[in-house]
């Protein structure tokens, strides 16, 4: 009966707890809801709309649309390579590779792996635009920093949890730490080092996409370029491009996930 | 100079924080080139025993010498030239399931070879040949380019004593070689471990479940029970009474190949097992 | 170098059974292939990336990064520019919560709709025609709503609401509506069906069939998937403003822009420390209730 009064006043307090949040936030923040539901508000909305129609389709446009989302294709990709190749090396230092291991160099990698996943990447394109200018090159570098804090984790955790016996065998014969992961370990751990490494590209391939609103190229910089100019036609089909892309990389990781673990 | 001596050594199961000793107070001399078995009842402490040899793990009381030498000791460089000269095969092969065979047995060269070395063979086998030779003397030259994680028990068990072949080690320590080996092919193993490591000088020092493998392959036999070593002497003096003070309280696993009528029944499965393939094909 | 004994007795005892002519890997010829390929690829993806990271060391980035960088120590730290800071972290944070409650909102019609384990029709063999549509459609609708990230959402509404919250919250309602719906829809269908068949089967309507069958079940994994989201809302918040929805991300674009390291290292670290808070209270949510 205590266990239960204990449950009940636990899902009490956390309704409540997030009920004075919803509230407060609400209350605090200046929301324009009659601008929004207003009903010359829903007329303009519809109007805004219905401007998106017809997407630009002259060749020309089509054209500039695909190059840019080959760029934004390039960024992702490119990015979400050069982050595994980054997450691998940190996650070495990052885990306590063996019962044994003192780990000395563990809570420095790891803050650093936190510090590059808790930035999200466009505020790491915006950063990188004063060392990398503008274009694809700072929205590579900004993805490859934030998906190596993510997948740096995530290959730490795995290594932790690989069977230890054939890297202890090793060990014992005095092989170093560095042939003992590339020959024990790593071979282990593969199937999961590809597993996460193409669903990041999943989600990188949608943050490539955005990240040119800071001028880092591709489709976002299309896109904010043809918004800001009230464009709406040519808005529509840099979408349009936009939710290919991500359904097609969508498609691309999930076979590629199931082809490689079968 | 003997190769290996221990004198009063004392250790605890690696997992064991504090409390009981696996192996307590045990003397042991062994020569250059010497081949041993090492048998006894389950839990008598003969994995450890063969860890704290292989520098495994610390020992808590007593000392291990090594050609002259005490690992624990002597500097880390010392320590880590004397671990390449020694291998230690547990009881459950340590390959990764991944890995090609070809691999897994020329893992056993990593303490000879440079890392650049080790880098390209990652690539590229090297000594593709002697690691095909290793495993024509247990019978498995054609898996040479298997995934281990094709491969039965026992096929596994081989690979890892294949690996002990390449190793270019002097001190050869085998946990428990035969456990999913069938009686035939445990006869041949055995056989063509001992005489590897003839042929090379090397000492072996395995641990046995199987007591007729151990009476028929070894020229001398040490008996652990609550580990210690209860007798250590020539096969040829090695009685069935002696074994079965040995193994009193585990008359199970003592199998019934004594010579004359087996007092005791075995109560439960016999140890030994054959061939199962690990994955469902 | 020690003598290969063990190599030439190997040898020596295997050489009259096989051939001792050299093996080849039949798996180098299949690397070196994807090897190639991957070259192949990867050459068009640097070009099209513009990937030329000697870039990063030409005299005038190296000047502008280390001018930059040199500001960030120390970060600014005057009461005034904290006070402030602090209103726009609150900021931040309301907009992801009533963000996350309107998606809420959308989420939840969504998830009722999609999920098969609400079927009648399919109580009795398979799910006829029309609900099927009904679900594949509202499924659909949900990962097309979570396909376009919330910042184009954002980039679209700040152009009819204007600059300011509002936009960034109906952004993170329609992105997050369908990421909950679709995951909502998903974790109701894990559970053991029977409950809510049995329900369904003694006539109960299908909403109180979901309170009393489906909801039971679920309802930790729905609060912590819910919890785990809210944290995703304040990250995307800071994303947001950059486009104008104000908070954090606002003030660390403008600063930024001006190039004012010391601010831009200040808001960072506050935004890390949010973002490590916001963590760990989540974690510990999902962990009590859990």
């Amino acid at each position: 009966m205590n266990i239960l009064a204990r449950a009940r006043c636990k899902a009490c307090w956390f309704s409540a707890g997030v009920l004075v949040l919803i509230v407060a936030s609400f209350w605090s923040l200046d929301l324009k809801w009659g601008e929004f539901l207003a009903p010359d508000a829903m007329r303009k909305m519809a109007r805004f709309m219905a401007s998106f129609f017809p997407p630009e389709t002259s060749p020309a446009f089509l054209a500039k649309t695909w190059s840019a989302l080959l760029e934004t294709l390039a960024m992702s990709a490119l990015g979400t390579l050069l982050a595994a190749i980054l997450g691998l090396l940190l996650a070495l230092p990052a885990a306590k590779v063996h019962a044994g291991d003192p780990a000395r160099t563990k809570p420095l990698a790891r803050l650093l792996l936190n510090a590059l996943r808790s930035v999200p990447e466009l505020v790491w394109a915006a950063l990188l635009l004063i060392a990398a200018g503008l274009g694809p090159f700072p929205g590579t570098l900004a993805l490859a920093l934030h998906t190596a804090g993510v997948l740096g984790r995530l290959f730490a955790e795995s290594i932790e949890n690989a069977a230890p016996g054939p890297a202890h065998a090793l060990r014992v014969r005095g092989v170093g730490e560095l042939r003992v992961f590339l020959y024990a370990t790593l071979p282990q751990i593969w199937p999961q080092v590809i597993s996460y490494t193409l669903y990041r590209w999943e989600n990188n391939i949608r943050a490539a996409a955005v990240l040119g609103v800071v001028g880092a190229g591709g489709l976002g910089q299309m896109l904010s370029f043809h918004l800001a100019l009230f464009q709406m036609n040519e808005t529509s089909t840099v979408l349009i491009g936009m939710v290919l892309l991500v359904v097609a990389v969508d498609a691309l990781s999930f076979l590629s996930r199931r082809l490689l673990n079968r | 100079m003997q190769h290996l001596c221990l004198s009063r050594l004392s250790a605890r199961h690696p997992a064991a924080r504090n409390g009981v000793l696996a192996i307590d107070g045990v003397n042991l001399e062994v020569a250059h080139g010497e081949v041993v078995a090492v048998i006894g009842p389950s839990g008598a402490g003969k994995t450890t025993l063969l860890q704290a040899i292989a520098c495994a793990l610390r020992p808590v009381a007593g000392e291990l010498t090594i050609q002259g030498r005490r690992p624990w000791s002597v500097s880390r460089r010392a320590q880590h030239r004397m671990r390449g000269r020694l291998f230690l095969a547990p009881q459950v092969p340590p390959l990764p399931p991944r890995q090609r065979v070809v691999t897994a047995v020329l893992a056993g060269r990593l303490p000879g070879q440079s890392f650049w070395a080790s880098l390209r063979s990652l690539f590229y086998p090297r000594e593709i040949a002697l690691a095909r030779d290793a495993l024509a003397r247990f019978d498995m030259a054609d898996k040479l380019f298997e995934r281990v994680d094709r491969l039965s028990g026992g096929e596994r068990q081989r690979v890892a004593l294949a690996r002990a072949l390449v190793a270019q080690a002097d001190l050869i320590l085998v946990d428990e070689p035969l456990s999913a080996l069938d009686p035939t092919r445990a006869q041949q193993a055995i056989a063509s471990l001992v005489s590897a490591a003839r042929e090379s000088g090397a000492t072996l020092i395995t641990t046995l479940h199987q007591v007729e493998v151990a009476r028929a392959g070894f020229e001398r036999i040490v008996a652990l029970r609550n580990g210690q070593v209860l007798f250590d002497a020539p096969v040829a003096e090695v009685s069935d009474e002696m074994l079965r003070e040995l193994y009193a309280e585990h008359e199970d696993e003592l199998g019934t190949s004594l010579e004359g009528v087996a007092p005791f029944v075995p109560s439960g499965p016999m140890p030994i097992e054959v061939d199962r393939p690990m994955t469902c094909r | 170098m020690q003598l290969h004994t063990v190599q030439t007795s190997v040898h020596a005892t295997a050489s009259t059974a096989l051939p001792t002519a050299p093996l080849r890997d039949p798996a180098a010829p299949g690397r070196l292939g994807l090897l190639l390929l991957c070259i192949v690829v990867l050459w068009p993806l640097m070009v099209w990336a513009e990937f030329k990271p000697w870039l990063l060391f030409d005299e005038r980035s190296m000047r502008a990064t280390g001018r930059f960088l040199s500001d960030f120590v120390p970060p600014r730290h005057d009461a005034e520019f904290l006070r402030l800071m602090l209103a726009e972290t609150w900021r931040t944070v309301a907009i992801a919560t009533v963000g996350l409650t309107l998606a809420f909102v959308v989420a939840v019609p969504l998830a009722l709709l999609s999920t098969a384990r609400l079927s009648i029709s399919a109580l009795t063999g398979r799910m006829a025609a029309g609900p099927y549509v009904l679900r594949q459609a509202t499924r659909w609708v949900a990962i097309v709503l979570r396909s376009v990230p919330e910042l184009v959402w954002a980039l679209i509404f700040v152009r009819v609401v204007g600059l300011g919250p509002t936009s960034g919250v109906i952004a993170i309602g329609i992105a997050y509506g369908g990421m909950l719906g679709k995951v909502y829809a998903e974790i109701l269908e894990s559970g053991d069906p029977s409950t809510t068949q049995a329900l369904l089967r003694n006539g109960a309507g299908r909403l109180q069939a979901f309170l009393f069958g489906t909801l039971p079940q679920c309802s930790t994994e729905l609060v912590s998937y819910t919890v785990y989201r809210w944290e995703c809302a304040i990250r995307s918040s800071v994303v947001l403003g950059f486009v104008g929805a104000g908070g954090l991300g606002q003030q660390l674009d403008n600063a930024s822009k001006m190039f004012a390291g010391a601010e831009a290292s200040s808001i960072l670290l506050i935004f890390m420390l949010l973002v490590g808070l916001a963590d760990r209270l989540s974690a510990w949510l999902r962990k009590e209730l859990g």
